[in-house]
């Protein structure tokens, strides 16, 4: 009953273990699957640069995960990356509810855009007042 | 973009002029600074979400030292500042931004 929660889990693999990369998103994504979530969105970023070194490495590979699911998965997968070494360091966040706040500010940009030709030539009048606070909070 | 915000000129109480100088010269002052923006740009690029992994562009909020640029330089408003601090965060703690430089 309660809503799906999507995240976003990116790792860094050990660039020694290039050829395991594949290997590894896949068991990952088992993992999450076997815990009742889903795995929306599976993709290798490529090899980078790190901005400083983890572990003595200076490069790795990135990885990044969209998993939707309870939040019981994240816990598992976190716990197995935890205890792999190819897994330089990863980063779970919590995305739906920021996605969802955006996708409101959207919703509310595009009605107030549809609302503001139809006011023409009669000018805003004082009532009009409580649509502008992102303009307001923009110019402070 | 302003990359090292702490090498221009500044005379005398730093904090207390550094508001009327932003604003379009009146005559007053004689034009030691030049005008910034100060206007947002996340606000007018309309974004609602700004993203950890977007390297390209959290780059532009980071100077040589690799601190976040202070928002009375940027221009941003609080709400994209907010934002843009907690990316720089996340992407600091991956590796795909430093924490420091030098």
């Amino acid at each position: 009953m309660q809503k799906k929660r999507q995240y976003e889990v990116v790792f860094i693999v050990d660039p020694a273990a290039d050829e395991e990369v594949s290997k590894l998103t896949e068991g990952f994504s088992q993992i999450v699957t076997d815990q009742g979530g889903v795995v929306t969105k599976a993709e290798t970023m490529g090899k980078r640069q790190l901005a400083y070194e983890i572990d003595h490495h200076k490069d790795g590979t990135f990885v990044l995960l969209e998993i939707e699911g309870s939040g019981r998965e994240i816990a598992e997968l976190e716990r197995r990356m935890r205890v792999n070494d190819r897994i330089l360091r990863y980063l779970t966040v919590r995305v739906d509810e920021d996605r969802r706040r955006a996708e409101k500010l959207k919703d509310r940009r595009a009605r107030k855009a549809a609302k503001r030709p139809s006011r023409g030539s009669h000018g805003g009048g004082p009532a009009r007042r409580g649509g502008m606070e992102f303009a307001e909070a923009a110019s402070e | 973009m302003s990359t090292n915000y702490e090498d221009r000129p500044r005379g005398g109480g730093y904090d207390s002029d550094d508001d009327g100088d932003r604003r379009p010269m009146g005559g007053r002052g004689g034009g030691r600074r030049m005008h910034r923006r100060r206007v947002c740009r996340f606000c007018i690029d309309k974004v609602d979400l700004i993203d950890f992994k977007d390297v390209r562009l959290l780059q532009n909020y980071l100077p040589e030292r690799g601190k976040i640029l202070p928002r009375r330089i940027s221009g941003n408003c609080a709400t994209h500042q907010r934002m843009l601090a907690e990316a720089i965060k996340r992407a600091r703690n991956i590796a795909l931004l430093p924490y420091t430089t030098d």
